[in-house]
């Protein structure tokens, strides 16, 4: 079995266009979410969301290119460029013909649904754009990488709701641990803010009017946001072989299904998530330093993923950090976890932790160190990452520094 | 605007090419116009004069629709926008 690193990272996302920028904003605790901003936005009871402002997509694709590209796509193929570019990597040959995509969304191209609805019930329009199919499909975004990019192995998308990213991500980390694929282009994106996609949520009852505030007593919803993380995986001998860079190592995942109910987690289905990622990487509870948590900000999802923290790993649950970068960031529903990933590289590289922001009050039923509110510095060698989406469906990936 | 304007114009555009470069007797294989970019001009064509193009994707030549020169193209829509009339 290969081990398998990560040598490439991109993203955009309310916190920044980059990963640096992202990264410094999660170190000063910054704060993504804004008021929304799109057409009939004032028929909406929720107004808030961690929307990408500033993005010009004319500065980055041409017209012809535009008319195929729904946002995600755009999240994803920017998202992509600077993870490649990053990695070194050139894709020819036998090397793009075994390399491929794998990545998550929940909704794909959700905007032109939108757009294309309002145009035929609302507007009265007989008749759409050709490409409206080609651009809301939820592959879009995988293939147009692929073509990019020249990846010819294994490509495809994955839809587990909020799940998406890491499940997609656990994907290519078998391909390349397994030999299938050299290197793969992982991760997830997502763009549902838009009247459509949020008015489907505000049914739900489960998103909050003013702000997103992981694991703090007054917590009262999630609030969503958009944007794309992408990777490269690539094995550790095909990177050592090159002198590639080395942001982390991938050591283990793990998925389950809680088959309890199509909305309630479950801490059993969580528990066995993270316990699978702990023994598929070989690793002991007391080995993880932080983790990065689903921790969406609802008042089912918190309490149940700490006593799913607190199951697994005993005594040691008081002896590790556990954030919620969503407080930042949004849920980005499909592509969170890949966003997420980057709080794992950034504790295990660079030693730092990023915060759960907006944490105001103790909740006895969330009593762990969710560091709030600061950043911190801390030598940890092994981050998790969680997710846990709507159909019961977990999927927790295991990091490690690379030495 | 008069029906030739306007369609040459859209032809130009999906080209990417100057109105002016576009003449009767160009095709859309010397305009360099895909089947996939043509679909966009018969979408473009539609919209701006409502009227639907009887073109079929799967098999353009089995479309009542003439697409072998800009001039035949013409004709066809000129017809179809007098018969809206």
């Amino acid at each position: 079995m290969n081990r398998v690193v990560i040598t490439g990272a991109g993203t955009i996302n309310a916190l920044g266009q980059n990963v640096p920028d992202t990264l410094e904003a999660m170190r000063e605790g910054r704060c993504g979410i804004t008021e929304l901003d799109f057409r009939d936005v004032e028929r909406l009871a929720i107004k808030i969301g961690a929307q990408v402002h500033d993005f010009a997509p004319e500065l980055h694709f041409n017209r012809q290119q535009l008319s195929l590209y729904d946002r995600f796509t755009q999240f994803t193929l920017l998202a992509a460029r600077q993870a490649i570019s990053q990695s070194g990597l050139k894709f020819s040959g036998e090397l793009a013909d075994r390399a491929g995509v794998v990545l998550g969304t929940a909704g794909g191209g959700v905007s032109t649904w939108d757009d294309n609805y309002r145009a035929v019930y609302e507007e009265g329009k007989n008749r759409v754009h050709p490409f409206v199919v080609p651009k809301l499909m939820n592959n879009a975004a995988a293939s147009h990488v692929s073509m990019e990019f020249n990846l010819r192995g294994p490509t495809f998308t994955v839809s587990t709701a909020c799940a998406s990213s890491n499940h997609a991500m656990a994907q290519a980390f078998q391909m390349v641990r397994s030999g299938m694929a050299p290197a793969m282009v992982t991760g997830g994106s997502e763009s549902m803010l838009c009247f459509g996609g949020v008015k489907a949520w505000e049914g739900l009852r489960v998103m909050s009017k003013d702000a997103c505030r992981p694991f703090s007593a007054n917590r009262n919803g999630m609030v969503q946001g958009e944007g794309a993380g992408v990777f490269v995986f690539e094995s550790l001998e095909n990177a050592r072989a090159r002198g590639a860079e080395i942001l982390a190592e991938v050591v283990g995942f793990a998925m389950s299904s809680d088959a309890v109910d199509i909305v309630m987690p479950s801490k059993q289905g969580a528990a066995r998530a993270i316990s699978g990622a702990l023994k598929d990487a070989g690793l002991n509870p007391e080995d993880v330093g932080y983790i990065n948590a689903h921790g969406t900000g609802t008042s089912a999802n918190d309490k149940t993923e700490c006593a799913a923290v607190a199951d697994v790993f005993g005594t040691h649950a008081d002896h590790l950090m556990i954030s919620s970068t969503k407080s930042m960031h949004g849920h980005v529903i499909g592509g969170t976890g890949a966003i997420e990933l980057l709080a794992c590289i950034m504790a295990v590289r660079d030693g730092v932790i990023a915060p759960t922001i907006n944490h105001e009050e103790l909740d006895p039923e969330c009593a762990m160190d969710v560091v709030p509110n600061t950043a911190r510095e801390a030598k940890v060698d092994v981050a998790l990452s969680n997710a846990f989406a709507f159909g019961g469906l977990n999927a927790v990936l295991a990091i490690k520094r690379f030495s | 605007m008069n029906i030739e304007q306007r369609v040459i114009e859209i032809i130009a555009d999906q080209a990417m090419v100057d109105p002016s470069d576009v003449t009767l007797d160009s095709t859309l294989e010397t305009l360099g116009i895909d089947s996939v970019a043509f679909v966009e001009c018969i979408f473009s064509i539609e919209e701006a004069f409502d009227i639907q193009i009887p073109f079929n994707a799967n098999d353009p030549s089995e479309s009542e629709f003439d697409i072998s020169s800009v001039k035949s193209i013409l004709e066809s829509i000129t017809r179809l926008v007098d018969e809206q009339a």
